[in-house]
């Protein structure tokens, strides 16, 4: 199998509602952002769904796999394989993570047939969040909030991986109230890439600087994105430039696209709380 | 600390070679007019493209065919290398093999000595740019003149391309302008397209007519019937390869197909993702020199096959795709970090996502270990690569074959480059952490209780960014307090 990034458009055939989900909530969430988390359960839970949290997960091994030590990746995902053993699909909460697990697993167990054979059976019921709740749930909600109009960062993974650029939008554009307002240069990346961020910093602030230029012209409210990784390299730019010019609100807030849904459909999302 | 593999090559060329790299991104990435030009020129580029594939479908189903021509071609390589030069033989084509750039420039000075050659006229090959064709011909006293636009500007500018299809982009017309003042006698300064357009033309047309031998590069080489295949756009190649009473033509080992059949739906994609024609304004089929009753083409006909690294890659079957490229430039068009630095920056004959997967094979990993490294993986290049080579995935796969300790019957020349013992552990202890749920959870645990801990200067990450904190607790905390 190959990912849609290397151009295998075909559209992913999905199951019928579940009764049972795993939640691989990924580390990144699970460390720095467990609202998106905790939002993303409850908008499942809400649904009628009985959402499994594993509680043995840690990560998907990305970071080790892309900076070139597939061992240790493997080391990681070998100790991932065990969360699954009951035949429901994987939700996960991030474009990156779930197209890491639904396409670079296998490969990081080619090694070895017995473990290869274990990764390629949970990649292929691997779900990204938003496809999951749009493809499998038919997620249709009455909007409950007021008019506003926001912007979409879709992740690169999910846009080239997962084959999921337009489950973003179809979801917002569900919501009768919320206008989403497309910035120039959508498709491009935001410039996170993981450790490209911290290995090439001045490549990587020209390509988020651009990013939150683009979005911030379209005088949206607020950024709504799938990703983790993209929301804090996006958000935590458009902070700094803040902070640099003495300005005390933020200029782009953003947050998980299970966030906003929640919100919006008359949920209480977990960050309201407080 | 230096590998072995470094210590082979006497001093640590990486680190130096990777400074210089930071350095020219450094200040790529700070120069506005370079920023805003290569934004122009790219966007330009990407929605002339996009206007030749209107149908997705059919862009799939011509992306998926010539991947297998491509495929199919490279598994008969040796065969279809042999077949090539038989059929060219027989149609008087001589043949010349180059296992490096010296034995390339070295063969072909030969046959420039040979007929007491002063001007060698060039249609465009970036494989003469691979194997710093003119530098080697004016070190021997034979002039050697770029007759593509781009490369005459590029030429005239003392510079190297800065992209494989349109070698001048980084130039404004201004700078043209100047250029043309200061180089070519009796031009007046202007900056008006069409004029500069009139004076290049007639300067080069001057150059046809005394240049002993022509050069060009080669798109397509056919096995069956013995021909070259040349796309462009000026007619440059035309001259170039029919005026002269020699013409030479260079290309790299993977460049040849099977049937003439297999060339139609690759020149098809090739010109639709190159520049966004549909067709390219002159394709020349050269089959051989003049033949008795032939009013033109040139006397004597050279064809020189140059491997420079090609075969370690058709070696190794992952790496054996970065061979498949028939070299329309779409990847660099589409990528967001060649769009930021432009094509200098990178310091190779073939800069931006291709440059940054064959480069290593040409010159060795001790001196372009950081390239791979320098992508965000977002995947831009494998999207619209029209033969589907897994870009990102051969990035990660040089990562790993420089970063790997030094081993023996390494894949590459510079294996373990990038080792680094002290990185290395820490992905070590990294696995560790996160192959142990319990260590994991007990280091999570610390890590957000302790979040007034966290250090505020970050690397990379707070060059430009507020700092990262943990949240005060984990998604797992949630999760067990609402059960
Ligand atoms: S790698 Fe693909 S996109 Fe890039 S130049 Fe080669 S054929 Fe074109």
């Amino acid at each position: 199998m190959s990912s849609p990034s290397h151009g295998a458009n075909t559209p992913r055939t999905y199951p019928s509602r579940p009764q049972a989900v795993y939640f691989y909530g990924t580390c990144l969430v699970d460390m720095f952002v467990p609202e998106a988390g905790m939002d993303a359960i409850t908008l499942l839970e809400r649904e009628g769904i009985r959402v499994i949290f594993p509680d043995n997960q840690t990560c998907c091994g990305q970071p080790a796999f892309t900076s070139g030590f597939p061992d240790e990746a493997r080391r990681v995902v070998e100790a991932q394989l065990d969360l699954f053993p009951g035949n429901h699909p994987i939700v996960v909460p991030s474009g990156s993570c779930a197209g890491m697990i639904r396409w670079h697993w296998e490969k990081v167990c080619a090694g070895d047939p017995a473990l290869k054979a274990r990764a390629e059976a949970i990649s292929a019921r691997t779900y990204e969040l938003a496809e999951f709740l749009l493809h499998v749930l038919g997620f249709n909600r009455k909007d409950e909030g007021p008019a506003t109009t926001v912007t979409l960062h879709t992740s690169c993974s999910a846009r080239r991986e997962m084959g999921t650029h337009l489950v973003g939008r179809e979801l917002l554009a569900r919501l009768g109230n919320v206008t989403l307002a497309h910035h120039d240069h959508e498709s491009e990346c935001c410039g996170f890439g993981g450790t490209f961020s911290l290995k090439h910093p001045d490549v990587s602030t020209a390509m988020v600087s651009d990013k939150v230029a683009s979005l911030k012209a379209t005088g949206a409210s607020q950024l709504v994105t799938a990703d983790c990784g993209c929301m804090l390299n996006i958000t935590q730019r458009a902070a700094r430039e803040d902070q640099d010019a003495g300005r005390a609100c933020a200029s782009l807030p953003g947050e998980h696209l299970a966030t906003f849904l929640l919100r919006r459909t008359g949920g209480s999302p977990c960050g309201d709380q407080k | 600390m230096s590998s072995p593999a470094q210590q082979s090559a006497g001093k640590p060329v990486a680190f130096v070679s990777a400074q210089a790299l930071r350095a020219r991104m450094h200040d790529a990435v700070n120069d506005p007019h370079l920023r805003q030009s290569f934004r122009g020129a790219m966007d330009f580029l990407m929605a002339k493209r996009a206007a030749q594939f209107p149908d997705q479908g059919e862009l799939d189903s011509l992306r998926s065919l010539s991947e297998s021509i491509r495929q199919y071609s490279l598994s008969k390589l040796p065969d279809l290398l042999e077949q090539l030069e038989a059929n060219l033989t027989r149609n008087g084509v001589q043949v010349h093999w180059a296992e490096t750039p010296e034995e390339a420039n070295a063969i072909m000075l030969g046959i420039a000595q040979r007929h007491a050659a002063r001007l060698i006229v060039k249609g465009k090959s970036m494989v003469s740019e691979e194997i710093e064709f003119n530098h080697a011909m004016e070190a021997a006293g034979v002039g050697a003149l770029e007759s593509d636009m781009g490369e005459y500007i590029v030429q005239l500018a003392g510079e190297k391309p800065s992209h494989i299809i349109m070698p001048a982009i980084h130039q404004t017309k201004q700078q043209i302008a100047k250029l043309f003042a200061e180089h070519i006698p009796g031009v007046d300064y202007t900056d008006n397209v069409d004029a500069l357009i009139q004076i290049g033309r007639r300067v080069l047309r001057e150059k046809f007519e005394v240049a002993d031998i022509g050069l060009s590069g080669v798109n397509f080489a056919v096995a069956e019937t013995g021909t070259l295949c040349l796309v462009e756009n000026e007619g440059n190649g035309r001259m170039c390869t029919t005026v002269p009473k020699v013409h030479i033509a260079i290309t790299g080992i993977e460049k040849v197909v099977e049937k003439l059949e297999h060339v139609a739906p690759l020149f098809s994609i090739l010109t639709r993702s190159a520049t966004g024609q549909a067709v390219s304004t002159y394709f020349n089929m050269i089959s051989g020199p003049r033949r008795g009753e032939d009013k033109d083409g040139p006397e004597e006909v050279h064809l020189v096959l140059l491997d420079n690294g090609r075969s370690q890659a058709y070696a190794d079957e992952q790496l054996r795709k970065t061979l498949q490229c028939i070299r329309c430039g779409a990847c660099m068009n589409h990528c967001p970090v060649y769009t930021r630095i432009g094509g200098h920056a990178y310091g190779t004959t073939y800069p931006g996502p291709i440059g940054k997967i064959i480069s290593p094979h040409m010159m060795g990993l001790e001196q372009t270990h950081l390239l791979p490294t320098a992508s965000s993986l977002c995947g831009a290049c494998g999207e619209v690569c029209p033969v589907k080579i897994p870009i990102p995935e051969l990035l990660i796969r040089l990562r790993g074959e420089a970063n790997s300790a030094p081993h023996a019957n390494p894949a590459m020349v510079g294996q373990g480059a990038a080792y680094d013992p002290k990185i290395s552990l820490l992905w070590k202890l990294w696995a560790r952490l996160y192959a142990r749920p319990a260590t994991y959870r007990a280091f999570t645990w610390l890590a957000t209780r302790f979040r007034a801990l966290t250090p505020t200067q970050q690397s990379g990450w707070t060059a430009a960014r507020t700092p990262l904190k943990p949240a005060s607790r984990r998604l797992r905390d949630m999760v067990k307090d609402r059960r």
